[in-house]
């Protein structure tokens, strides 16, 4: 494991012989090695859950901790058998539905917040991250109150509006954040040419800003799968989601480690796929654009 | 919009009719903005003004017809009731503690990560994976295959250091929820100061290195001035994301042993799904959301301080 620059020539303890260079050289192993130690640590309760979710209980149960054991597929069998389908159906109709309409909201605001602003752009992004700010505990009480009066609990288009909601001034700011980054020439080009303004932004802006809006989509995708407080609230048999899921499982199969993980690990490998694939702009969008 | 500014002086002060600035232009520039902003006040404002509105109200869902008009009653309660104050404490300290401890570490990982080495980005990515995680997932796995008293992997790591068969979670419930609160949030912190190292200006650093200076030295005189700005962010941010804190709770310990690790929101909850109080737990929130705004205004400034220019005074 250890990162193959320190096999070169063990460091001798003499220094005199040593030129800086070379000293420098084997901080930097030491460093490399220091930083491969804490990566794999610190992932270690994820790479132990994975490993969990392929045991048996037995292999699961031991003391010490076993390493190595026969992988088998019947613990996501059981859970799968214990019906996570219809709520991993739900998380996913939610996620999506809900990245999808956060965009089609969000691009033309962001659009009229930075490329082709309205008076009191200040005012109105000043608007949209307050809303981030205020704990949704607070909120819960009347949308509860609403929502069953309206006859909307356990439907998962409740959730899809409020994840929309939650995702929304995210977007509007991240989307804003790429906009700003289209070259200004290259509208007044196509304006010069002619060009209408849905003509320009089709053809001009959308191809600059679209590694964008997918990098928006994902954290989108990121919070709205994750999403815990509303869904448990919310939501009973019918439209409850992953995260809800994994409670109910807590409860009834509290003791079956395997099993345990192998939900977790279902529930939580699409978060992390689109996570990885969007980690350079994670910071960008959870820092509301502010950190590049 | 400053056009108007500059139009010949013939022209009345009136808006212009075509163009920039007049009232049609203004329409035209507000639309694509309107429906983001309509459903967000819909769907985000007025439920706090019913909140403020009920929370004036003596109303229990077990209780038909009970409800009523009680003015301020509610807030007496929740400012009387030690329960509440011992919560708040536990928010307090839950935030404060996830973030401090997160910072440090992230901050830590950072650096280590702000040099070229082989394996890199594997490592990051590495690193990054408890953020992504599933919050539920992540308490889940933190109570039962990390902290479980016999089979628990935390205590047989310390083993050797002759811990026994601790229950971490009955023991020290709201520190137990801290570890895991960390352990997902240090990967915020380690990419907003690790995108802070990468923004240093590199002339200045080379400026201070051949001036003679040592690591140390340019690491205080140069690193730490730049970096303020994406810790105070990462302060910020994190204690708005931390401070609703409510998965890891509701999976690990259920606000207790009693309220001994119970938060406002998690309390807040319980008065309102478990107690179906919804007065009290309305005036809680409207408690809650006025402490937020006092945080959010730091946070707002800082946001809005750091796009307006990199290097502001």
């Amino acid at each position: 494991m250890a990162a193959p620059t320190t096999t070169e020539r063990p460091a001798t303890p003499s220094t005199q012989d040593l030129a800086p260079a070379r000293k420098g050289r084997v901080g930097a192993s030491l460093l490399t090695v220091l930083a491969w130690i804490v990566g794999i640590g610190f992932f270690f309760p994820i790479l132990w859950m994975v490993l969990t979710a392929f045991k048996q209980e037995a292999d699961a149960y031991t003391t010490p901790p076993k390493l190595f054991f026969t992988p088998t597929l019947d613990q996501f069998r059981a859970v799968f058998d214990a019906g996570i389908g219809p709520y991993l159906l739900n998380s996913l109709f939610a996620t999506v539905v809900s990245t999808i309409l956060v965009l089609v909201l969000a691009t033309p605001a962001a659009f009229a917040v930075s490329l082709r602003p309205v008076k009191k752009v200040q005012d109105v992004l000043f608007f949209f991250i307050s809303t981030k700010m205020l704990p949704v505990v607070a909120a819960i009480v009347p949308i509860y109150v609403v929502v069953n009066d309206i006859g909307m609990l356990d439907n998962i288009w409740t959730l899809i509006v409020l994840y929309t909601a939650m995702n929304l001034p995210i977007a509007v700011w991240m989307m804003r954040s790429f906009f700003q980054e289209v070259p200004k020439e290259l509208l007044e080009a196509a304006s010069m040419d002619g060009a209408s303004t849905a003509r320009s932004l089709r053809e001009v802006v959308l191809p600059v800003i679209s590694p964008g809006m997918a990098a928006t989509a994902l954290i989108c995708v990121i919070f709205a799968w994750n999403e815990f407080f509303f869904a448990v609230n919310l939501t009973a048999a019918r439209a409850a989601t992953v995260p809800v899921f994994l409670v109910g499982f807590i409860t009834s199969e509290g003791l079956y480690f395997a099993k345990l993980c192998a939900a977790a690990t279902l529930a939580a490998l699409p978060v992390v796929i689109a996570g990885w694939i969007a980690q350079n702009k994670l910071v960008q969008g959870l820092s509301f654009g502010a950190v590049k | 919009m400053t056009v108007t500014a500059e139009r010949p002086a013939e022209l009345t002060p009136r808006r212009p009719d075509r163009g920039p600035g007049s009232r049609a232009d203004g329409w035209v520039r507000r639309a694509p903005l309107l429906p983001a902003l309509v459903f967000t006040i819909i769907v985000t404002q007025l439920p706090f003004l019913f909140t403020i509105y009920y929370s004036l109200q003596s109303w229990n869902l077990v209780r038909p017809g009970s409800r009523q008009f009680v003015g301020i009653d509610n807030y007496i309660l929740v400012f009387t009731d030690s329960q509440f104050r011992q919560v708040a404490l536990n928010t307090v300290l839950l935030t404060a503690g996830s973030v401090l401890f997160s910072l440090i570490l992230g901050l830590l990982f950072a650096l280590l990560l702000d040099r070229a080495f082989l394996g890199r980005g594997f490592i990051r990515t590495l690193l990054i994976t408890p953020f992504l995680i599933t919050p539920v997932a992540a308490a889940l796995l933190w109570k039962t295959v990390l902290f479980d008293p016999t089979y628990g992997l935390i205590n047989f790591v310390l083993s050797p250091f002759g811990v026994g068969a601790t229950d971490w979670i009955s023991t020290f419930p709201l520190t137990s929820v801290m570890v895991a609160l960390v352990w997902q949030w240090t990967p915020f912190m380690m990419l907003l100061i690790l995108a802070g190292l990468q923004s240093q200006p590199h002339d200045v650093l080379e400026a201070a290195r051949v001036d003679g200076a040592t690591s140390w030295g340019v690491f205080r005189e140069v690193t730490i001035p730049h970096l303020r700005r994406f810790i105070e962010l990462g302060i910020v941010l994190g204690a708005i994301y931390l401070i609703n804190t409510f998965d890891a709770i509701y999976m690990m310990t259920q606000g207790g042993p009693g309220t001994a690790s119970a938060n406002l929101p998690f309390y807040i909850y319980q008065r309102a799904f478990l107690g179906f109080d919804i007065g009290q737990s309305a005036a809680m929130g409207v408690v809650v959301v006025v402490a937020t705004i006092i945080v959010a205004t730091f946070a707002l400034r800082l946001i809005f301080r750091s796009f307006s220019g990199g290097e502001e005074t």
